[in-house]
């Protein structure tokens, strides 16, 4: 396989915790400008996956590369995020004490040190830029609400919010549409389809009906490593697949 | 620009610091102008008293920095205190010059009994007033970073950041009780004479030290004020809230917390330098663990996570304490045991919370009160 091409590289990928193995031989290759579907039953090692990906977890064995040439196993999780790889958490993470707004402040593109921070007076262009993303997720009439108050979808869209305004190379997001209703999941996938026009996803559902929504490639983990790849309808009429969500 | 901000944007803040700033006129004009016999009067022991009492309040404040706006709970700030306590503590024996019991010109009286024949090399330039002040910032924000810089690194957090905080101002209480340390040992600098070429004993240097202590203090309100509502203040809480979020959106934490921590070790050791002159001596007992502790009770009791919070609770709580060693010593410990269990349990935003919360209760005694109360984060609880 090559790399050059690839936004994101996994070749053999193996990590174990206190001997059990979470992610065994784990081989995927994302595309520049692909958007993925993961998929797989609860503990196949999707969240430990992006954990990896992000520099939360090392890998034992096994190459991580970024972009082509990045080798993200020498690289922590601020460094990683600069270099533009956004994640979404599976339990949706915000800063519930901050207004919606300043959530998107802390997340904007630019500059990370402490003193420019000290110092930062706001700009028309970040103020446009957040306007713009709060229309984008629907939650610009609670800019200034801390966003404790908001529900479980509503912090999931501040969360996607908090990674447009990052605007990352490849998202990692990670259950997007836990705890949303119907309408919310099409809203959504409607958002990443848009948001997959100019970067590269990896999206974690377990809701078929929105990785079909999404209509893209999809991966099935199972123990730790890949199970099947291709189509919706391919994947899921893999015998393997069926066997593993059903044969339990 | 900034005064406008002030007085439009919080108004809590600027009454305290024009309060402040009015304290240091109207007290030493109320001791020195008004006649003893006069009801107005304020008598030096007060205006001494008085002067410690905004000492702790700066020193709770910073702890407050970082404790309440970041969530790391130093067991240590005590050390800080007294290390810029230390500086000032020898600047002033300096002064004392030739006028030591042993009259020696070149070493304060407990190097002559030490049987030291010159001044060790950190003691250089200590007769400046500028090196001195300099050092009061310069050596705790420096222990600060260092100790920092490997604890936040090693992302050492919650508990165990407590304890190591904790044992360094131990391990520092042991190093300053030994006398070839060069600080005088178990007594510490005492039998101060003159600061800045007046008697620390006048009653006009007195007032002038409350005025000075004020006044820091309301610099110390009006910089922790700019911090906390910068844009890295809201990085700092958010780290308090939700650290990995911060390194996922590529902020490095250790260094929030580092830049933090530093300032706060630095204005806790100014606490410390305005300290010494007004309580006329400084001693390893400084360093105690237990005094870093008080400074955690002050602080909850007041209110953490607000400005207002840790200096109405080191005031409030400090006010008695005086009346309490004087009335009830034996239950001195008791009532502040008492006090921040209470304070914990009860009231986790402080007097300062429960004041808000009489306020809110007061403005919307025509709506539920729930509706409003619930609306209004609190900060969470560190780990
Ligand atoms: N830090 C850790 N320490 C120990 N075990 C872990 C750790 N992280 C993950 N695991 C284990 O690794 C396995 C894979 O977990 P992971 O969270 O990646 O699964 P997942 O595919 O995201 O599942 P879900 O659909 O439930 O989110 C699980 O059995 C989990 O218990
Ligand atoms: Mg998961």
């Amino acid at each position: 396989m090559s790399m050059s091409g690839t936004i994101l590289y996994l070749d053999g990928v193996s990590v174990a915790f206190d001997g059990f193995r979470a992610i065994n031989d784990l081989s995927l290759v994302l595309d520049r400008g692909e958007m993925r579907a993961i998929i797989g039953p609860n503990g196949a090692g999707k969240t430990t996956m992006m954990d990896i990906v992000t520099g939360k977890t090392r890998p034992d064995s096994g190459e991580v590369f970024f972009d082509g040439q990045i080798d993200l196993t020498r690289h922590d999780e601020a460094e990683i995020a600069m270099m533009g790889i956004g994640r979404k958490f599976q339990k949706p993470t915000v800063f519930e004490n901050h207004t919606v707004e300043d959530n998107l402040l802390l997340s904007l593109k630019g500059q990370r040190s402490i003193f420019p921070a000290l110092f930062y007076r706001s700009s028309a262009a970040d103020r446009r830029r957040i306007d713009d993303i709060l229309g984008v997720i629907r939650l610009g009439a609670r800019r200034n609400e801390p966003a404790a108050g908001l529900s479980h979808g509503q912090k999931q869209w501040l969360e996607i919010g908090m990674l447009l305004a990052q605007d990352p190379k490849l998202l990692l997001v990670d259950e997007p549409v836990a705890g949303m209703t119907d309408a919310e999941t099409f809203e959504t996938a409607r958002l990443l389809k848009d948001i997959a026009e100019t970067h590269s996803v990896i999206v974690v559902e377990h809701d078929m009906h929105f990785v079909r929504e999404l209509g893209v490639k999809v991966t099935c983990l199972h123990e730790g490593s890949v199970l099947s790849e291709g189509t919706l309808d391919f994947v899921s009429s893999d015998e393997r697949v069926v066997e593993v969500y059903l044969g339990r | 620009m900034i005064a406008r901000r002030l007085f439009s944007s919080d108004r809590r803040i600027a009454v305290t610091i024009a309060t402040l700033l009015a304290a240091a006129v109207i007290v030493p004009v109320l001791n020195l102008a008004v006649p003893a016999e006069s009801a107005f009067h304020v008598p030096s022991y007060v205006v001494a008293l008085a002067g410690k009492y905004l000492c702790y309040a700066l020193l709770a404040l910073a702890l407050d920095l970082v404790w309440g706006y970041c969530g790391i709970l130093s067991l240590g700030h005590g050390a800080f205190f007294a290390l810029g306590g230390y500086a000032m503590g020898m600047y002033l024996m300096r002064q004392i010059g030739a006028r030591g019991v042993y009259g020696n010109p070149d070493l304060p009286d407990f190097m002559v009994f030490l049987n030291w024949k010159e001044l060790p090399w950190y003691w250089l330039g200590f007769d400046h007033f500028w090196f001195a002040a300099l050092m009061v910032m310069a050596v705790p924000g420096l222990l600060a970073f260092v100790f920092g810089w490997f604890a936040f690194r090693s992302r050492v957090t919650g508990v165990y950041l407590s304890i190591i905080t904790q044992a360094m101002t131990y391990a520092l209480l042991l190093a300053f009780f030994r006398n070839d340390m060069g600080f005088g040992g178990n007594n510490g600098l005492t039998d101060f004479k003159d600061i800045l070429g007046f008697s620390v004993q006048a009653s006009e240097t007195r007032s002038a030290l409350f005025a000075a202590s004020a006044v820091a203090l309301a610099l110390g309100v009006l910089v922790t004020w700019l911090v906390v509502g910068s844009k890295y203040g809201k990085l700092l809480m958010a780290v308090r809230d939700a650290e990995s979020r911060t390194r996922f959106l590529g902020w490095r934490a250790e260094n929030v917390k580092l830049f933090a921590f530093t300032l706060s070790a630095m204005m806790a050791g100014i606490a410390g330098a305005f300290y010494v002159p007004q309580v006329g001596i400084i001693n390893p007992g400084e360093f105690d663990p237990a005094n870093s502790i008080e400074v955690v009770i002050w602080t909850a009791v007041g209110g953490r996570g607000t400005i207002v919070g840790p200096i109405v609770g080191a005031i409030a709580v400090n006010a008695a304490k005086s009346w309490f060693t004087g009335a009830l010593p034996e239950l001195w410990l008791f009532a502040l045991g008492g006090l921040f269990i209470a304070s914990t349990l009860f009231l986790p935003r402080g007097i300062v919370g429960l004041w808000d919360r009489w306020q809110q209760m007061r403005a919307t005694r025509a709506v539920p009160a729930e509706g409003k109360a619930a609306a209004r984060t609190e900060p969470q609880p560190a780990e």
